[in-house]
């Protein structure tokens, strides 16, 4: 065949990132790297106090003070409080006692940096030194910052709509099954643990630029987020109600989010109402690391009690667990989703235990508030289930990998329902663990651990004066999120949709741009787009840009975290570029004179079945099909394809984690 | 209020006048334009900021821009001709030593600190260097190889280009 355009195959192959060369060099483009004319500099005041009421604000010194533009206070602003996204149980009618933030607090302050006013001015020193000027006349009040502790009585109490500062009572699972599996059983073994708060703390903080063109009647706004096109939508259909479509939001380089760019903020809105305010000067808002640990969520924060059930040979038959996750002082927009469907729903991990049950409690505390942070509920899930096996293991005199060994989910189980109710969501869209084969990756790990020298490394340590320990871990996880009628429509989630998009556009020199829905904060997808669609149509990587987080330009999607990129939204972009080959098969018949049918494709090569010379690129078919000078009847001008991609399951991927620890015990140097 | 300074910056010499709480890394960033740097932490934890001054690694983001009056200083944007990068930066690239890039140019700009000082450094001795210098996506593993793949190809004096 003719090698018109050999392109080398990029998909599987070691390539350097096509992204790095600006940030090696230092021209990246991070939220506070943006510079626009005559823009201007917002400050926050953030509460000193966890909890406490507003006697009042007095806010005329502030504006006095030089280069002050407006100094702005909750009253000021017509914007309705942040949405709540992920109400626990989604639909199914668990009641939700939902407090979310307003873009400046006006009931009082529940958090230790809840904001309260802000200011404008010239400088972002001109508007923190004007941030000294203003006076807020504090009542403090009793704080609680236990989740535990809050349900009790006597807890200070922090919302009136939530007694006991209970956000909800949720549970799973077959409660009389598993009752009687743990009240009946030959061995329980009960634990009270911890899974501690955690600050996601990506090195680059959050921020954001709101600028109202006056002459358009426009709102553009430039956050560092994952995920632009939601916050559009939030920010337009709940809290400004400024029409979605008069506003675009751009995520620019993202430095890290890990879960904690994905929501919906006050700044956001805060910036949008001040270029207003301003007439239409652009205000920038970049937080501060101290500010990013007061008011950018935290991670995880549950107590749990656990049961374990089983039996002296070391089968578990039952798992009741019940947990109070606090949830902060005011809930984030999917917050009460992640200890509820995230975490409840995979509690049995890679194990088949017959009989679960789980009960979440999700509680209002005097702390910041709690949404995803890497993993994001499903991390919190297998401490639980991997303590619990190991406590188990202890009371039986069982070794921890073999407990593991004699309770997993095995490989001719699956499509696996498990019983904490992946697969009985209400409406009956269920989902399934579809494959795992937990027993090689476990061995894997313990070979490369030196498992079976433990005991007398343990030993050697003993005699050197240190302490060694090993931590075990068999672990899923469920990734690729979501399927929409399961995470949506059927009330489990969020009421809305999680399919993915992508747009491929071949222009008339055959160079390719690729518009998609994500959202990259590190992950590469200029980079593994690329390769996709390059192996896909067969051309050369180098003639591919992906274009990513801006919403005047990308088709609508859900973003990027909860591991879905590559498995939902690529496959948006292969679907792509299926209905680009088939668009170009179809030209590449009329012009080389030919039944469609007898037109086959190898990589960048359209030919006639049978005669290889009679070849068309498709750079050539591109040209042809965007000029349009003499199209097949019927067919539209320009290679252009648009493909939308709900998955029909999330994945489940497993894995073996081993630490092994050693500790000097007069030092404690790890 | 404001003090003249003047400095070398990159090989071209500057002059400012500045507030004297003006901080290094704002005076970079904001009046010269070099956003190559960046402020992480705020309070030198994280080496984000990391600039060259007078041949030595520094964190800009807690000197003032007044005390470098006088001095030269090398940012991220300093290092690569316009037809070569330099050997760490082809290094960082090449191993895959960065993810969301928000903390390389203060890594890149530590590790060529550490292989002025000490052409030859063990892994030890790498992460001893650059434990100043934060990578939240956690990508130590490539970033210590990037920095000891640089070392080699400095050692042998080998001409990098883009």
């Amino acid at each position: 065949m003719i090698d018109v355009t050999a392109a080398p195959d990029v998909l599987g192959a070691s390539i350097k990132r096509v992204e790095d060369p600006r940030f090696i060099t230092g021209n990246g483009n991070f939220l506070d790297d943006i510079k626009l004319a005559s823009m201007t500099h917002m400050a926050i005041l953030r509460s000193p106090y966890a909890h406490a009421n507003i006697r009042s604000i007095e806010i005329d010194a502030a504006k006095r003070m030089p280069g002050v533009l407006a100094v702005i206070v909750g009253g000021d602003i017509p914007y309705n409080p942040l949405p709540m996204a992920w109400p626990a149980g989604g639909s199914a009618g668990i009641q939700n006692n939902i407090n979310t933030p307003r873009v400046l607090a006006m009931d009082g302050v529940k958090w230790t940096g809840e904001g309260v006013a802000a200011v404008v001015a010239e400088t972002p020193e001109q508007a923190f030194d004007a941030l000294e000027a203003i006076v807020v006349d504090w009542e403090p009040l009793p704080a609680v910052v236990d989740a535990e502790k809050a349900t009790q009585p006597g807890a200070p109490q922090l919302h009136e709509n939530a007694p006991n500062n209970v956000v909800f009572e949720w549970a799973v699972g077959d409660k009389a099954g598993t009752d009687a599996a743990v009240d009946s059983a030959e061995v329980v073994v009960r634990q009270r643990i911890v899974n501690q708060r955690l600050i996601p703390n990506p090195m680059e903080t959050r921020g954001d630029i709101g600028w109202y063109n006056p002459g358009t009647d426009e709102y553009t706004v430039w956050m560092s987020s994952q995920t632009p096109h939601i916050q559009r939508l939030l920010l337009t259909a709940f809290v400004t109600g400024i029409p979605e479509h008069k506003v675009r939001c751009i995520s620019p380089d993202v430095g890290g989010a890990f879960g904690s760019k994905i929501f919906c903020y006050a700044d956001m809105a805060l910036t949008m109402f001040a270029s207003k305010l301003l007439g239409g000067r652009p205000v920038k808002w970049v937080e501060s690391r101290r500010e990013n640990y007061q008011s950018t969520i935290h991670g995880r924060d549950h107590i749990t009690y656990l049961e374990i059930a089983g039996k002296r040979d070391g089968e578990i038959t039952g798992l009741r667990v019940k947990t109070f996750a606090n949830l902060g002082g005011r809930l984030s927009t999917i917050g009460p989703g992640i200890p509820t469907t995230l975490y409840g729903r995979v509690l049995t991990g890679c194990y088949k235990i017959p009989n679960v049950h789980c009960e979440v409690t999700g509680v209002y505390t005097n702390t910041t508030f709690v949404d995803a942070y890497r993993g994001a509920g499903r991390p919190e899930a297998t401490y639980v289930i991997e303590r619990a096996m190991d406590l188990f293991a202890a009371e039986i005199g069982m070794d921890r990998a073999e407990i593991r060994r004699r309770n997993f989910i095995a490989p001719d189980q699956f499509p696996y329902d498990n019983p904490s109710g992946l697969g009985t969501a209400s409406g009956g869209a269920k989902i399934y663990i579809d494959s795992g084969n937990y027993e090689p990756a476990l061995d894997k790990a313990l070979a490369m651990a030196g498992y079976d020298g433990l005991a007398a490394a343990k030993a050697e340590a003993r005699s050197r004066g240190k302490y060694m320990g090993l931590g075990l871990s068999t672990y899923i996880e469920v990734c690729g999120v979501a399927p929409s009628k399961w995470i949506g429509a059927v009330g489990e989630g969020w009421g809305a949709a999680m399919w993915e998009s992508a747009n491929i556009k071949m222009h008339l020199t055959g160079k390719t741009v690729v518009t998609v829905g994500t959202q990259p904060q590190g992950q590469g997808h200029e980079t593994t787009y690329s390769q996709v669609v390059a192996h896909e149509l067969g051309i050369p990587m180098a003639d591919i840009v992906v274009q990513h987080s801006d919403t005047q330009g990308t088709p609508f999607g859900y973003g990027t975290y909860g591991s879905r990129t590559s498995s939902v939204g690529m496959t948006a972009a292969i679907k792509a570029t299926g209905k680009i080959r088939e668009k170009a098969r179809r030209m590449a018949a009329h012009m080389l004179e030919a039944s469609i049918d007898d037109i086959e494709i190898d990589g960048a090569n359209y030919f006639v079945k049978g005669s290889p010379d009679r070849v068309k690129t498709i750079q050539e078919i591109a040209f042809a099909i965007d000029l349009a000078f003499d199209p097949p009847e019927g067919m539209e001008p320009y290679l252009d394809e648009t493909a939308y991609h709900d998955t029909p399951n999330c994945t489940w991927p497993f894995g073996t984690h081993i630490a092994i620890v050693e500790i000097d015990e007069e030092t404690g140097v790890v | 209020m404001s003090e003249h300074i003047a400095f070398v910056v990159n090989g071209t010499p500057r002059e400012l006048d500045v507030e004297p709480r003006r901080l290094l890394v704002q005076a970079l960033r904001e009046d010269l334009d070099l956003t190559g740097t960046h402020v992480g932490c705020d309070t030198s934890q994280c080496g984000a900021c990391t600039v060259h001054l007078d041949g030595r690694a520094i964190k800009s983001c807690t000197m003032l821009a007044v005390q470098a009056d006088g001095a030269e200083i090398r940012t991220i944007e300093g290092l690569a001709t316009s037809d070569a990068l330099h050997p760490m930066q082809t290094a960082f690239w090449e191993k895959h030593g960065l993810q969301c890039g928000f903390c390389t140019p203060g890594m890149i700009m530590t590790a060529i600190d550490l292989l002025e000082r000490n052409p030859d450094p063990t892994d030890d001795e790498i992460r001893h260097a650059i434990e100043g210098n934060f990578c939240r996506c956690t990508g130590y593993q490539n970033i210590v190889a990037a920095i000891r793949h640089a070392a080699e190809t400095m050692r042998s004096g080998a001409a990098v280009t883009a």
